[in-house]
This record gives C-alpha cells, structure tokens and sequence, in this order.
C-alpha cells in the first residue's frame, strides 16, 4: 500500500474500501433485508472506490438479505461462511490481515441479535487501527489521511482528520443507500469460503425473549403530608410566566430577544 | 428478666406535669415511641405543636404549605423551610471498591441520563458488600453540573491532559485518562450512558480495550443479571452482569434525597498517547438542511407574519431553522414539512422563536420539549405568552426588521447597543429561567 499515490479525487480503484455487511430486518415485518446502516455503508464505499469496494459477511449465506447488497452494483460478496452462534470478530481480524484494506466501513449497529455494536472497536483493537464513529461522509483522502465529516445530535456535523488504514461506522445521517436492482442481485457472485469459527461460548448462556415494553417513568410526588400530596394532585402548575416587555421601541425588545439567544448559545 | 412491661408511676406522674422541674429531662428520656402497658402506641398530644408568643399552644398541620400568609410563627417557617434545603449527606470514609461511572457532559451539563446512570451506580454499591464509592468521571468543561447532589461520592474532573482540551472530539486521550482510573482505582463496574454524545462510543473503547464484553443497551441492571435491547428494539436479552456497562435512558431512578462528598481524586499518571484522530472543529451546517424534528434552534411563523421574505431573511441571518404553525402552511406560504405541532413535526429545539402564533392546543404540544420560548405577538393574553419565557408584545414586522438589523451587525462585527444594558437583561433572563 502506498498512500501517497492517492489523487484527490474520488470513485479512486487504487484505495481500498472494505464494507462489512450484515443482513438486517425489517421494523415491522421482520422479514430479512440490507441493513440500512450497512447499505449506506455500501453506498459510502461506492462513492469512495466504485465497484472496486469489497463486501466481507461473516455467516450463513441468508439469500435474500445478502442479495440486495449486490443489486446495488457491485459483482460480489466475500463471504466466510461460519456457523451462526460463531464469533465474527477473529475470522475478521484474520481476513483484513491477509487483505488488507485502507478503509472499512460498517453499521453502527447490527439490525439482529445482541446488536452491541462492539465488531468494529474489537477490529480496531486487534489490528491497532483507529476508528471513528458515526461519520456521515469521507470528504478527501489524501497523503495517507482522511477528511471525515462526523454526525453529531441535532444534525451537526464535525470535521475529523484521521490517519489510513481506519474503521468507521456509518450514522444513519449519512447519504441514503440508493434502490437496489433485481438482475444484478440475482447475477452477483456469492461463493463461501468455509472458515474455521471458535463458537461463541458465553453467549450461549444468554436467553433471548421477545421485548417486552419498558415502564415508563412516572412522575412520582415525594410528599410528606397528606396536604402536600393533596396539593400536587389538584393544583395546577403554576405558570412560571415569563418575562412579558409591552413598552418601549422594537429596538429594544429586538435587543432582548437576541441577548436570550446569545445567552442561549445558539447565535454565534 | 420478663418481658412484662413496668410502669414507674413516679416518671408518669411527671410526664403527666408540663409543669414539673424535670418535666423536660422525663421527655427527652421517653421520646420515640412510646408503648402502653399492652405494647400498643401511645401519641403524646402535648409534643406537638409548639407555645406561641400569647403562650398559647398553636399546632401547625400545614407542613409550611401555606405560603406564609401570617399563620405560620417563625420559628415553625424556618424549621420546614430547612428541611427542604437541606438534605443528608451521604460519607464514604474508606470505600472498599469503587463504581466509576463516566459522564457525558453534553454542553457542559450533566444530562438526565447522566442522572439516571448516577443512580444506578449507586444501586449496584447499595447491592454489594461492604461500602462502595461511586466515582464520577467528568471529561471536558462543566458548567453548573451540581456533581454533589447527583450522586458522585468521588470526582475525576479533567479539563485537558498535556494541554489538548478535552472538551472537542479526543477520544483517545479521554480512554488514556480511563486507562489510568482502572488502574489506580479497579473499579468494580464501569458505568457509561448509552448516548450519542459520546458514552457508547467511549464505553465501547474501553471495553475493547479492557477486554471485557460489555453489556450494552441494558435498561434493568442489578449485581447478578440485567436486561438488554437487542437490535431494532424487538428483542430482549437476559445475561450476567459485566464489568463494563452501557445504561439505557431511564433505567434508574436519579440521585434525589441524599447529598455526596464529589470530592477531587487526583491521578497519579496519565498515559501519554500520540493520538490518530485530530478534531478540526464543528463545520458549519446550512440550517435549512437540519431536519425540524431534531433542529436546535427554531424560528417559527404563524398567522401574525406578513412580510415572508424578511422572515425568511431573519431565519438565514440568525442561523435558525424554520418552521410553521398550520395555519401559514394552509394559506401555502411554507411547505408542509415545516408545520410544528401535533399534526406536523413534534420538536426538541433548544430555543424556539414563535412569531405571530397565538398558540393552539395541538402547537402547543408539539413544542412542549422545547427548553426555552421566546413569542412575539400583538395580542398579550394569548396562550403562547402565557407558556414562553420571553414575550414581546409588538409588531412581527416592526422587531423582525430590528432583529434582522442587529444580528447582520454583530455578524459585520460592529456593536451596536450598550453594553451595561446588555448585561442587566442577561442576568434576568437567566432568573426567568
């Protein structure tokens, strides 16, 4: 790997893109399909190295779900097949060893299962890589770093630098995963690699039940007596009301306005 | 010896005496419940109440809820008066192990979730054996985070480690700082939030870097077992407690009727690491791209606008997000994504700014997670007034035009008001709050 011989440009074969993929589940149905984060992963890595980017899943080969990855354009699936109680994270680790990748990209969570969202930190332990959570778009690569635009809450975005080889997760802030196509699914190549997989042991002591819907917290009144318990029940919440300005020039209730959005942090 | 109680006539007769030399020695012996000849409770009505300044014997039932009219004595005011303010502290002298919990700090604040995995530690340190002390671990600035009253026995409060701030994105040198804490402290469980701010993602590192397989998404945490989501919220995993966990929202109750010490452990040594990840600062993002349900900072336009440009030119020079009452949707002057309301988009902004909305029911509740309102409107009874905590009583037209006119000032960058004004209002309007 040389990174410096990377343009600034993008769509590049030369860099290496890896995507992991898993097969996700519809909300309501819970009928397979792509994960929506791995396929926007997908879609990040087809913008990065066009259908050079690799597909790597870890697993028994679910068609259906698998599928719709290669009808977004890209001729194959890498896939380790691996009894499903197995640990993916070894068989990864041993896979990107032995091809190595400048970037790669997954889902913050898996859409099945535990679903800790613990595969990629694991991965960038055991292969000393840094990883950067959440992005919504790799702006340039370029001499061996990247540009990587991070979503934050509330729809803001942070602008990271960070050194190749590197994993991220894609937030679902990032571009939509474009339609997948029928023929190009059907055609698509996914020949399994049968690897060796130690099974996950501790996780086969752990029960899996349906969920069941949380408590929601109620508002509890801590009342010593029965005429303060009384008083919270009946009487209405007093309405702090504000500070109301009637008089004076618009300029000065303008002032006031924007000394409580300064105030508030929200104009700059 | 029987259990048979025995009567001392003697004490009796003096309790019986209110006024007895050694009437007040006999009833600090005998407070605390008395029990009758046949074990059942006897009330003193004599001990309550108190003597008032007539010497006459007044007992207040109201418990200080009467907002101080007249009827209450001083001395009864300032008794419940302090029972309120003070509540008791909770002293860890030597702790046997330690619960470090990490806090998000989300704008310098401890958030409710925060709160709520405070409370949890402290529900793993009241399960186990022996006496725990539950350590808050506060990366980056804080502002008026009341450590002490939400639960923190033990305080790691960092600000920078070898001059990089770790208020931005460093999660490398936040994990060094973690790094040193497990191994000075060996904290029995690692508590993070599991959060966007950053808790998931921290908890996750340390966990890899620990190797320990942690328990994520956990909403019901006890000593030997808790409850997880799995993914897409439909299943629930039961397994063993792990070393590290990642808390839920809400899945205990926060810290509320004891204080704690938060008092300051220094570490020893830091790891120093050369990090691969440098934060260059948040990039600036077109406000009208920011989806209205999770926008920050609305201005929002209803019946009371007229002039629609110089609305649409105050939102691009305040940097504010728009939205709509459905009435200015209806007569088509915004699109329909922009409604705010039960039948629009249900917002979270930070400040909302309502001009011209007098404030039906259904946009009421859809701003009812909005932390402060500001309303600007002509008419000074109607509901939106009575629920924002800034109201201007005005022209839309007449302050939109002011406003637009300061912020491309402070924008150009020359200052228009006073600056001792300023100041004042400032200060109230932090009281509003």
């Amino acid at each position: 790997m040389s990174p410096d011989s990377f343009p600034n440009s993008f769509s590049n074969p030369d860099l290496k893109v890896a995507s992991l993929i898993s097969v996700g589940q519809h909300p309501k149905s819970g009928r397979a399909r792509r994960a929506s984060q791995d396929a926007r992963a997908v879609e990040l890595g087809l913008k990065m190295a066009g259908s050079s980017s690799r597909l790597i899943h870890v697993g028994g080969g679910d068609e259906t779900g698998l599928r719709q990855y290669l009808g977004m354009g890209l001729p194959e699936i890498t896939l380790l097949e691996a009894d499903g109680r197995a640990d993916a994270v070894p068989i990864l680790v041993r896979h990107l060893k032995e091809q190595p990748a400048d970037i790669v990209l997954t889902g913050i969570h898996a859409e099945r299962g535990e679903a800790s969202g613990m595969v990629p930190y694991l991965l960038a332990e055991y292969l000393g890589w840094p990883i950067v959570p959440r992005i919504a778009d790799i702006q340039k690569v370029e001499e061996g770093f990247a540009e990587v635009l991070q979503a934050l809450p509330r729809g803001q975005r942070r602008l990271l630098r960070v050194s190749l080889p590197f994993i991220a997760t894609v937030d679902n802030a990032a571009p939509d995963a474009r339609q997948y196509a029928f023929g190009p699914a059907r055609r698509g190549l996914m020949d399994g690699v049968a690897v060796d997989a130690p099974v996950d042991e501790t996780r086969l002591e752990w029960q899996e039940s349906p969920a069941k819907p949380r408590p929601k917290r109620l508002n509890v009144v801590k009342a010593k007596s029965a005429a303060d318990r009384f008083k919270a029940a009946t009487a209405k919440p007093q309405g702090q009301g504000g500070k109301v300005i009637r008089d004076g020039t618009d300029r000065e209730k303008a002032e006031a306005i924007m000394e409580l959005l300064i105030a508030e942090g929200v104009v700059r | 010896m029987t259990d048979i109680p025995r009567r001392d006539p003697r004490t009796e007769w003096i309790l019986r005496n209110r006024l007895h030399p050694q009437y007040d020695e006999m009833v600090a012996v005998n407070s605390g419940p008395v029990r009758g000849p046949t074990g059942l409770l006897r009330k003193n009505p004599h001990a309550v109440g108190f003597i008032g300044p007539n010497g006459i014997k007044r007992i207040d039932r109201s418990a200080g809820l009467t907002g101080g009219a007249g009827g209450l004595s001083s001395r009864a005011k300032g008794r419940s008066a302090q029972a309120e303010v003070e509540l008791p502290m909770h002293r860890v002298e030597q702790p046997d192990f330690y619960v470090a919990v990490v806090v998000d700090l989300a704008g310098g604040r401890l958030s409710s979730h925060d709160k709520d995995v405070l409370g949890q530690a402290h529900q793993l340190v009241k399960a186990a054996e022996g006496e725990g002390a539950v350590v808050a671990v506060a990366l980056g600035e804080a502002r008026e985070a009341n450590f002490d009253k939400a639960g923190a026995d033990r305080m790691v409060h960092l600000t920078e480690v070898y001059g990089q701030s770790l208020t931005g994105y460093c999660p490398e040198h936040k994990l060094a700082v973690l790094e040193a804490v497990e191994s000075e402290l060996a904290p029995r469980y690692w508590l993070f939030p599991d959060s966007v701010h950053g808790g998931a993602d921290l908890g996750s590192r340390l966990a890899a870097r620990l190797s320990e397989r942690p328990v994520v998404h956990a909403w019901q945490v006890d000593a030997d077992h808790s409850v997880c989501r799995g993914g897409s919220q439909l299943t629930d995993w039961h397994r063993p407690t792990a070393r590290v966990i990642l808390l839920a929202e809400e899945c205990a109750l926060p810290i509320d009727e004891t204080r704690h010490e938060a008092k300051p452990i220094e570490l020893a040594s830091i790891p120093k690491v050369t990090p691969r990840i440098e934060d260059l600062g948040q990039v600036e993002v077109d406000p009208s791209k920011i989806a209205l349900g999770e926008a920050e900072f609305i201005l929002s336009a209803g019946n009371g606008v007229r002039d629609w440009s110089q609305f649409h030119e105050v939102a691009t020079a305040l940097g504010a997000t728009e939205g709509a009452s459905r009435v200015a949707v209806d007569d088509g002057n915004m699109p329909r994504f922009r409604q705010v309301g039960a039948t629009g988009t249900w917002v979270t902004a930070r400040v909302y700014v309502a001009v011209g909305i007098s404030g039906a029911i259904q946009h009421m509740q859809g701003i009812g997670r909005c932390d402060k309102v500001v309303a600007i409107n002509l008419d000074d009874g109607c509901d939106m007034i009575k629920r924002a905590d800034l109201s201007v009583i005005g022209n839309s037209q007449g302050i939109l035009g002011e406003l637009l006119r300061l912020a491309e000032s402070r924008q150009s960058g020359t200052e228009l008001e006073s600056p001792k004004a300023t100041a004042e209002s400032t200060e109230e309007d932090r009281h509003v709050a």
